[in-house]
């Protein structure tokens, strides 16, 4: 999935960035100022039907099956700028069994894309760890592809209290 | 230049699992963000990282705005032969930064 094809935000000025911009111009507190986050506009924003749609696209054909791959995730979240993200499968990653792709989504975030990973037999064991945003409380779902052409998942749903883009813009 | 720390075991017996982690001083801007004015801030993000054992490749991750700055990522490899890993992560704004650890396998 090449990312220059994903759709841009709208960059047009919305009553948030407006007061935004009339808070700093009026001379507001720079503390006041930076306690305004401005959140994507909510038709920038995936959706729980934009992850099922690019499941869909992933999956293709093929059934999603519950099991086999175990996503852990801290389920409650005190500040969405970093959570770590651990994917491991069943797998003897082997030639003739191995995963080939490790996908992660999103149903909140502005884009339902969060990581997608590519292994081997090379890589010995089907393990990956990363650091993630989360925008707001959701559903995280991990999706594995194996040589065989069959899809395993696992899926937890994430409560946090902080999300990701509260942090001052630099 | 970014900073990229790599860990790599330096010494291995053959057909061991290693594990391997990565991670790359990167803000991973994620371009939905506005600054004070209301003005867009660009989109400037890592959206490849590869892995290549003795140049042949072991892992390849794509990334996507949703990755925390400072891109970490562990995983594992089986080791094969002595030789170099080679790490390179590659971006928005012509961003290419190429890492190498060896491995001593015995």
């Amino acid at each position: 999935m090449p990312i220059d094809d994903l759709p841009e935000h709208n960059p047009e000025p919305t009553r948030r960035t407006f007061l935004v911009g009339a808070l700093s111009a009026a001379g507001a507190t720079t503390a006041a100022g930076a306690m305004v986050c401005v959140l994507p506009s909510s038709e920038a924003r995936a959706t729980p039907a934009a992850m099922q749609a690019l499941i869909r696209k992933t999956v293709g054909q093929a059934q999603l099956r519950k099991g086999k791959v175990t996503l852990d995730i801290p389920p409650i979240v005190e500040n969405g700028n970093s959570v770590s993200l651990d994917v491991t499968v069943e797998s003897p990653m082997t030639l003739a069994n191995h995963v080939k792709n490790i996908h992660v989504f999103n149903e909140k975030n502005p884009l339902p894309y969060v990581i997608s990973i590519h292994l081997g037999p090379r890589a010995g064991r089907a393990k990956v760890a990363t650091r993630i945003r989360l925008a707001d409380t959701q559903k995280i779902i991990a999706i594995a592809e194996m040589n065989d052409g069959t899809f395993w998942s696992d899926e937890v749903e994430v409560i946090v209290t902080i999300a990701a883009c509260l942090e001052d813009p630099v | 230049m970014a900073r990229a720390l790599i860990n790599v075991p330096p010494k291995a017996k053959k057909g061991d699992i290693i594990p391997i982690k990565a991670l790359i001083q990167h803000e991973m801007e994620t371009g939905y963000r506005h600054d004070f004015v209301g003005k867009q801030i660009p989109r400037n993000i890592i959206s490849l990282f590869t892995c290549k054992y003795n140049g042949q490749e072991i892992m390849r991750a794509e990334l996507f705005p949703a990755v925390a700055a400072n891109p970490f990522i562990s995983f594992f490899t089986v080791a094969t032969e002595s030789g170099t890993l080679e790490f390179t992560w590659s971006g928005d704004n012509g961003f290419d930064v190429t890492e190498t650890a060896k491995i001593t396998v015995e």
